[in-house]
This record gives structure tokens, sequence and C-alpha cells, in this order.
């Protein structure tokens, strides 16, 4: 099994942290990306048609697209589960975890914020700004869903680490290296400063960004 | 099951095909996205994110298109639009993300309005932002399509699944800004063997009651 990845890339770690959870043994690749974005042909473009990570592979399988790796994980190695017995309690994890891949992630990974500085000259300061954005809007959003209803417990969903959380802490992890503060969300924080208690975020996530 | 919906957003677009797809019935509340009531109180208590769609199954309220997909799936198995082996579901769905996270997230109404509002952005550049994400993205799923075995004259397998119901979507959009689909054959056909299907057909913007 293996995943290749970035030194910091929030979706790379949603995998990783999910294979620690599980016990699983996953070898970590880290890509030159820009020696294989350079590269008209690349064994890694032919994983990966994106140019983006992560990309994982289990035996013939080879998978991108977090979340879609995190659903093949939790159905091939499915101890201990990561997503909730109930249907309705599945679709809160899914949808919070997609809250954060496609409504802060997506608008502000690297791939995006690239093509803004080379292709319209918005300065990196603008830059910051856009980014800080989207993870306010989101962890806002976010900390309306966990503080409403009863289903939020120790974790983002009960009191076990799911998809949620996997998602989730990488991507206040890096609210922390922006600077964000993360006092108006306090359950977020909660649910964060839980999350790295445990080794599989602790070991992934590292010392808190400064 | 009642679903909030705007007829040009692609994200309930996915929605409505899937339920057509099972045979569901449904009760449409139309949120009017550019008069901005996704952004009112009483639909920010079901969505906090003021995104549509929304799902309400009974007790549950679903946000998020795709974790609505997969409740459907999980509740209404029957006709399966995952297939039935554990690679084929992970193509699927790793198809039907690629436009879920890595297009449509980019483009969607709100963030062409912050780009136009906050970052000065004129109409031809964000049309250009526009095309790229959707010319980017187009790229990757035509090289997945041809260069990885699945693809058949659905995006995986000979029946209509995840992937489809989030290409065609697209496709409809790509078509409003006038994106040239000549260099994805492959995306252009499966989305013409989905659009003759009445899931399909039905589902499409200008057949919703709330068009314009």
């Amino acid at each position: 099994m293996r995943l290749f990845t970035l030194p910091v890339s929030s979706a790379a770690r949603r995998v990783e942290i999910a294979c620690r959870l599980k016990g699983l043994d996953v070898e970590r690749v880290e890509i030159d990306l820009a020696a294989e974005k350079r590269a008209v042909d690349s064994a890694y473009r032919r994983r990966n048609p994106q140019l983006k990570v992560p990309s994982f592979e289990d035996g013939t399988l080879a998978l991108t697209q977090s979340l879609a790796i995190l659903e093949y994980l939790e159905e091939a190695y499915p101890e201990p589960p990561l997503l909730p017995a109930d249907a309705a309690g599945r679709a809160r994890v899914r949808a919070l975890s997609l809250s954060v891949a496609c409504e802060i992630h997506a608008l502000q990974n690297s791939a995006v914020v690239q093509h803004m500085v080379s292709e319209f000259g918005i300065e990196t300061a603008a830059g910051g700004r856009w980014q800080r954005h989207w993870i306010t809007d989101g962890l806002r959003a976010i900390e309306a869903r966990l503080a409403d209803g009863g289903a939020t417990g120790r974790f983002a969903h009960g009191d076990r680490p799911t998809f949620a959380d996997c998602c989730l802490a990488p991507q206040v992890w890096n609210a922390l290296r922006y600077q964000l503060s993360i006092e108006p969300y306090p359950t977020v924080t909660g649910v964060y400063e839980r999350c790295l208690r445990l080794a599989a975020f602790a070991e992934v996530l590292g010392a808190p960004p400064s | 099951m009642k679903l909030y919906t705007y007829f040009r957003s692609s994200a309930a677009y996915r929605v409505r095909i899937a339920l057509n797809l099972k045979g569901l019935e449904r009760e449409d509340v139309f949120i009017h996205l550019r008069q901005g009531a996704q952004r009112q109180t009483g639909y920010l208590g079901l969505n906090p994110q003021g995104l549509v769609p929304t799902l309400v199954d009974g007790d549950a309220v679903i946000g998020q298109s795709f974790a609505i997909l997969e409740y459907l799936e999980e509740t209404h198995p029957e006709p399966p639009l995952l297939p039935a082996d554990r690679a084929g579901r992970a193509r699927a769905r790793q198809l039907g993300l690629i436009v879920a996270c890595d297009i449509h997230p980019l483009n969607n109404l709100r963030v062409l309005q912050y780009l136009g509002r906050e970052l000065g952005l004129d109409e031809e550049a964000r049309n250009r932002w526009y095309r790229h994400w959707v010319e980017r993205g187009f790229a990757a799923l035509e090289t997945l399509l041809t260069g990885t075995p699945g693809t058949e004259r659905f995006c995986h397998g000979e029946v209509p699944g995840f992937a489809d119901l989030c290409l065609v979507p697209q496709v409809y959009n790509a078509g409003r800004f006038a994106i040239d689909l000549s260099p994805y054959p492959t995306v252009r056909r499966i989305n013409e063997t989905c659009l003759a299907l009445p899931a399909f057909a039905d589902a499409a913007p200008e057949a919703q009651p709330d068009a314009e």
C-alpha cells in the first residue's frame, strides 16, 4: 500500500490519518510536483492526470481523490469503522467531510493559489485574503453544524473519529498555519484538540504550525 | 422526500438525476440563488453554508450533493448507482469527485461573485477562470475515461451511475460558457448517451418548474 503525497498536503493527510486509525501500514512516497509538471509524460502523470496529491495504490488498484480513497479504505478495511452505523449518521459525516473538501480546501489549495498569481496577477497578499475568506466562511458553517444538535460528541460525530475528523483536523491545522484564530469556532476547536490527543492525528500533523 | 433546489444549480441537478433514476418521488422547494434566498434565516437553519441542494427525508437533513447521493444509494439501493465491485465503486466515486471537488466548487455562483466583487475581476477574466477549471478537469476525466478500464456506454459500465450524474450537469455548465468540448470526445459521447434517458432529460435545468 503506497500513498503519494507532498510534505504538507491537507488532502493527503486525510488519507494518512485514516490509514493510521485503521492500523494499516502504508508507505509514504513524497513526489517532486514541480519536476512532474515539467515532464511531458511521467509515471506520476499517468497515475494522476490532474497532477495532484494524493494518489493511492493498494495492490493493482490505483486511485486518486482523497474522499474516494477514504470510502475504499472503509470498504476494504472496515475495522475500526470511520463511518457511523446508521444511514443518517453516515450522511452527516460525509456532508461534514465534503464541507471541508469542497467548500474550503478545493478553493484554496496550492494549484488554485498558484493559478491566481500566475494568471491574474493577484498578489500573494490578496491570495492570503482569499484563503482566509474561504477558511473562515467554511469553518463558520461547520461550527454551526457541529454546535447544532446532539450528534456531535467528543469528535465531529459521536465519540470516535470518523471521516469528518480526518478531513477537519488537517484543515484546522492549515488555518493555524495562516495564523487564523479558531476561537470563534469553539466546537471545532474542541474536536481538533481531542483529535491531536490521538497518535494517528498527532503523528501525521506533527508539531503545531508556527 | 423534500429537495431544496434551484434549476441551474449543478449540484441539485445531480441529485435530481439520482432521484429520477431510482424512481423516487420528491417535493421541490425552490431556493432562488440569484435573489439570495439561500442566505435567508430559515434556509440557513437547514443548511448553514447557504448552499443547495438540501435533502430532507423524515428527520434526516442532508447537505452536500455527494453525501445525498451516498445516502440515497444506501437507503434505496435499487437500481444501484454504484458498481457491485469495490474497485469499480472506487473508480466511479473518483470520477464523480473530480467534478464535484475539483471543478464545480471553483465555479459556483458565490465564488464568481467574490472574484468580481472582492478581487475586481471583470466578466472576461471571470469567464477565463471558469473555463480554466472546466478544461483542466475535463482533460483529466478524458484521460481517465480512455486510459483506465471500466468505461463503456457510461463512465463506468453499461448503466448510469455517480460519475455520469456529476458529469452531465458539468457539461451543461460548460455549454453555458461556450467551452469547446472537441478535446474531450468521450466526455461528450457519454453526455449524449445520458441525455437520451428520461431520468437525465427530466432533471435538466430547463425542465424544472422554477426555470427562467
